[in-house]
Order: structure tokens, then C-alpha cells, then sequence
């Protein structure tokens, strides 16, 4: 009996790493599309932003110190690469799976079970984030705009990053009735996260009020993470903002499960 | 017991309150091939979606292979092979990846699901369409494709939720044709269908279920015999004199709009009678099908 209590935990072996392989193998025919965004992404928006607005904001002050916008908001490309990738491959291309190609309904059929197929489905999502990282990290590396050694820990960074956000994505799979609603997690979650994470200009120009409600996104914490990494300027405050990442991955990555058994187990 | 590949008693399922599976008891042994026949709505899906783990028995007892299958869900998928009704091959993939992919699932290895892939798409008429994409595939390919698909982990058990449905004949003989051999390899075989055809041509034994119950059980040839007797008599527009007959001779018979059916096990002689006494056209001895129980049994209004 005291399993049957315990029955709300995922129950998962190491057979999800089969979805891993099956999405790898369809990323190996389709990946020049895939991965086209995180290459050319960080040249328009250093373009952009560099030539563009750094004309006017030259200098912005990070930690006390004066950096260069550009070199600000590069970090923030790179974490708002990761929730992106993470965020579309397990909202629209995990419900096409689930949805119109009933995939999982295929592999329910096999020794896989339910939560590990959704596992499988999130750690997916944090690699291509890791990969896309990856593929940035290499481009902006010409505009000499990260700081190795440091910077290389934004590699596993995104792993978590990813996880994060392809739970939270996962939830929303979970809950929309048609892949249209999509736009409302976007318009409401995403987009805000975008422009109000520290991700283009300090927090702290923003009011009190939405200081604190910063706090509570998930972005502002990866963006925090990452400058901190790649301008190789790590302090101790940074491990809250980390905690944050870890609890809110582990606490949405059960909610998806959950969520999901109910859409899909009746 | 342990013969049993499948053992069922009093299962039901409850959706919100409603009992589409209403304690239904069954048993399948090995290498027999086992139909559940119902119109839409029976509860033929929900019974088949209890048996290979994917829906949760609401009350009752379900042992595939002896085992229960709330615990040994795994060990129990690990051994059958599972054609769900709606076609979910794999788009993203070409059709020897959606074999050799398949076959990861059950952790076969590489080489085997290599091999045993290029064996079932013989075996299925596909080896020349190895490299094509599922959607390049006809309905008939798909479905046969699905077929192979459930052999990749060489299952003891074949599950089998409507697997003509939508075929034309063409595809759906050379599907039985398949089936047939494999049953004659010994393979237990649970089917759903409502194509009465299917189920005289392929089970040894079926039910018929309607309202989440089972109606009857048996050989199909023994159903027959024992609902509607050997043979049916149709008679068109059926004179007022015929129908007079009919009820004073207390034949089993039924009346539907402007066409009398008469089940009798006496065809050759109840025939002559009617044909010289009553009839001046429209009227014709026939087999009696499975498909006259069928609809006997569960009515003929339209179920959707």
C-alpha cells in the first residue's frame, strides 16, 4: 500500500534516454534548419544593438563597473537562446508529437512508460538548448565578448536552464486544448520574460514593484547566471539565483508529469 | 489457469461516472485467436486499452500472462505486440527507421532490430518501400506496416484494435492472409472489429459485446447455430398473409421496414413453403452470417 501512496512520484529508469535517441535521430536529417536561428540570432541582434542602439547607449554599469551594451546584452542572448529553444521544442514540437502524430501513444504501448517518455521529452529540450548555446557561444566568442575560462560553465548552465524551461513548457502541453493556445503562454509569460528579466537594461531602472516581481521569473536568474559567467564576475549571490533554477525545474518537472498523466491516462 | 494468456473477471472501467466496461469476464488461451465484436460505443477499445496497460482498471481483475497487469505493466508490454486503432507510425521517420526505432523501445539490439526489421517487411510485402516516408505510404501499407511493427519484439501476445478498418478488400485479404499465418505459428491473437467477415474468417472464439457487456461467447459457427439457426429467409415487402404465417407458425423471425428476415434451421423446406404460398418476388434462401447475430443481438438503430 504504501506504494500506492507514493504513486504521485515519476516513476523513471533509464530507458528515457530511448526518446533522447529517437529525437536525435530525427534532429540529424533536420538540423541545419534547427540551428540556423542560434548562429545567425546573435549577429543581427549584435548588429542591431552594436551599431544601432550602442550609438547611443555606449556604456551601461554592470556590478559598479562600466561594460560596453554590447557586451551586456550578449550574455542575455545566449539565456534567452536557451529558454527558446527549450520553451518551442516542448510546447509546439512536443504537442505535434503528442497530439497529431500520437506518438506517445505508440511508445505507451512498449516497455516505456508515461513519465519517462515526458522525461525524455524535457531532457531533449534542455540539449538542443545546450547545443544552440554551443553554436552562440562559438559566434559571439569572435566579438571577443566572453571571458574563458569562466564562460564555459554557461555549457552545462544551459542544460539546466533548459530544463527549466521545458518543464514549465511541458506543463503548458499538458493544459492547452489546441496548439493555438500557445500564444497565450507567450504573449503573458515569454515575451514579458524577454524584455523584463535584466535582459536589455538593469532591473534596477525598473520600479520597485517590478524589481520584485522580477524576481519570481526564471529568466532573470539565467540572465543574472550567464553575464555573471561570461563576463567572469562570479559572487556569492549568484547561488540563490541558482537554488531558484534548481527548485523551480525540479518543482515544474513533476507538475509536467502530473499534468500529463492527467491529459493522457484514463 | 496458467494456460490463460489473458484472464478477465468482473472488469470494469468508469469514465466520470459512467461505466463503459460494466464486468465483463473473459478468458483467451495461447495460440488461439480471441474477437470482441460490438458496435461503436461497446466498449471494445476500453476493454483491449485495459489489456495491454494503457487505461487503469477501475475495479475487477485483468492478468495478462498470468500477471496482474497494474503491477507488471512493463513485463507485460515487454511480451506483446500492440496495433492501436488510430495509425501512429512515426512521420519523422522513414519506414525501416520506424521498425529499427520501435525495436529500441524494448532495448533490442541494433544489429537484431536491423535484421528482424528487413525480415517483417518481407514478410509484410514491403520491402521495397525501406526508405520511403510513412505519409508516401497508402492506408493498406500503413496498416501493414503497423502490423510489422508489433512483431519487431517477437510478442506472445498480438493486440489488434480494428486493424482493417478503412481498407479496401485488396489490403484488407492480403492482412488476413497475414494474420492467418500467423495464428498458424501459434501466435495468440486478441481482435476488435465490426467486420463480422473478419471475425468468422479469423477467430476461434469471440463475445459480443454491447453496453460495456458481453452478449454471448463462442465459436462463431456455434453462435450462429445457437441464435439464428442455419439459414435466413429475406422476403421483400412481405404480404399481410405472409406476416399472418410467420406469427401463427411462431417462427423466429424479424419484422423491419418493408423486408422480413426469417431465421430457421430447416432453410430448404420453411423455403418451399414460403416461396409457393407467399411470395411472388423479393424473397431468397441464405446462409445464416455472423453478422444476422450481430445485428439480432445489439438492434439495428444507428449508434452515433
Amino acid at each position: 500500500m504504501a506504494v500506492r501512496e507514493m504513486n504521485w512520484l515519476p516513476q523513471i529508469s533509464p530507458r528515457f534516454v530511448r526518446i533522447l535517441q529517437r529525437n536525435s535521430q530525427v534532429l540529424r536529417r533536420t538540423w541545419k534548419v534547427n540551428f540556423l536561428p542560434p548562429v545567425l540570432e546573435p549577429v543581427l541582434y549584435l548588429l542591431a544593438f552594436g551599431a544601432g542602439l550602442g550609438l547611443l547607449v555606449r556604456e551601461i554599469s554592470y556590478q559598479g563597473e562600466p561594460v560596453s551594451y554590447v557586451a551586456y546584452i550578449a550574455p542575455a542572448l545566449i539565456a534567452i537562446n536557451i529558454m527558446y529553444n527549450a520553451f518551442f521544442e516542448n510546447t509546439f514540437a512536443s504537442y505535434v508529437r503528442m497530439y497529431y502524430q500520437k506518438t506517445y501513444d505508440a511508445i505507451m504501448a512498449t516497455p516505456l512508460n508515461l513519465d519517462e517518455i515526458i522525461t525524455g521529452e524535457i531532457v531533449w529540450g534542455a540539449v538542443k538548448s545546450l547545443i544552440a548555446t554551443i553554436l552562440m557561444m562559438a559566434v559571439i566568442s569572435f566579438f571577443k565578448l566572453l571571458v574563458y575560462p569562466q564562460a564555459i560553465l554557461i555549457v552545462p548552465l544551459a542544460l539546466l536552464g533548459g530544463l527549466a524551461f521545458g518543464s514549465v513548457a511541458m506543463c503548458f502541453t499538458a493544459l492547452v486544448p489546441q496548439i493555438e493556445v500557445f500564444n497565450f503562454p507567450i504573449f503573458l509569460f515569454i515575451t514579458p520574460m524577454f524584455l523584463f528579466s535584466g535582459t536589455f537594461f538593469p532591473l534596477a531602472t525598473l520600479p520597485n514593484w517590478a524589481q520584485v516581481l522580477a524576481q519570481v521569473l526564471p529568466l532573470t536568474h539565467l540572465v543574472a547566471l550567464v553575464r555573471a559567467l561570461a563576463m567572469g564576475k562570479l559572487e556569492g549571490q549568484l547561488l540563490l539565483s541558482l537554488l531558484y533554477l534548481v527548485l523551480f525545474s525540479a518543482v515544474t518537472f513533476i507538475l509536467a508529469i502530473l499534468l500529463m498523466r492527467r491529459r493522457l491516462i484514463n | 489457469m496458467s494456460e490463460d494468456i489473458i484472464f478477465a473477471k468482473d472488469l470494469c472501467k468508469t469514465f466520470n461516472g459512467l461505466k463503459a466496461v460494466d464486468g465483463i469476464s473473459l478468458r483467451m488461451s495461447r495460440g488461439e485467436c480471441f474477437g470482441i465484436l460490438g458496435p461503436n460505443g461497446a466498449g471494445k477499445t476500453t476493454t483491449v486499452r485495459m489489456i495491454y496497460g494503457f487505461s487503469p482498471v477501475s475495479s475487477g481483475t485483468l492478468k495478462v500472462f498470468g500477471m496482474d497487469i497494474q503491477k507488471h505493466a512493463r513485463l507485460i508490454k515487454a511480451k506483446s505486440g500492440v496495433c492501436q486503432q488510430e495509425n501512429n507510425l512515426d512521420p519523422d521517420l522513414t519506414v525501416f527507421q520506424n521498425l529499427v526505432t520501435f525495436a529500441s523501445y524494448f532495448d533490442i539490439p541494433r544489429a537484431t532490430a536491423r535484421q528482424r526489421a528487413s525480415e517483417l517487411l518481407r514478410f509484410m510485402r514491403l520491402e521495397h518501400k525501406e526508405h520511403a516516408k510513412i505519409l508516401e505510404l497508402s492506408g493498406g501499407m500503413q496498416r501493414r506496416l503497423v502490423i510489422a511493427r508489433t512483431l519487431i519484439n517477437k510478442p506472445e501476445l498480438l493486440i489488434l484494435d480494428e486493424p482493417t478498418t478503412g481498407l479496401d478488400p485488396q489490403s484488407r485479404h492480403q492482412v488476413w492472409g497475414r494474420l492467418t499465418e500467423l495464428k498458424d505459428q501459434g501466435l495468440g491473437i486478441l481482435l476488435t472489429t465490426h467486420y463480422m467477415e473478419e471475425a468468422a474468417h479469423l477467430c476461434d472464439r469471440l463475445v459480443i459485446m454491447d453496453h460495456g457487456r458481453i452478449l454471448v461467447e463462442g465459436g462463431p459457427l456455434d453462435l450462429i447455430h445457437q441464435n439464428v439457426g442455419a439459414n435466413v429467409i429475406e422476403v421483400e415487402s412481405p404480404s399481410e398473409s405472409l406476416l399472418n404465417f410467420v406469427k401463427e407458425s411462431d417462427l423466429d423471425h424479424e419484422e423491419l421496414s418493408h423486408r422480413l428476415l426469417i431465421y430457421t434451421r430447416d432453410g430448404e423446406t420453411l423455403f418451399g413453403k414460403v416461396s409457393e404460398g407467399f411470395c411472388d418476388r423479393g424473397c431468397s434462401l441464405r446462409m445464416a452470417t455472423l453478422e444476422d447475430v450481430f445485428l439480432k443481438l445489439t438492434g439495428r438503430e444507428l449508434r452515433d
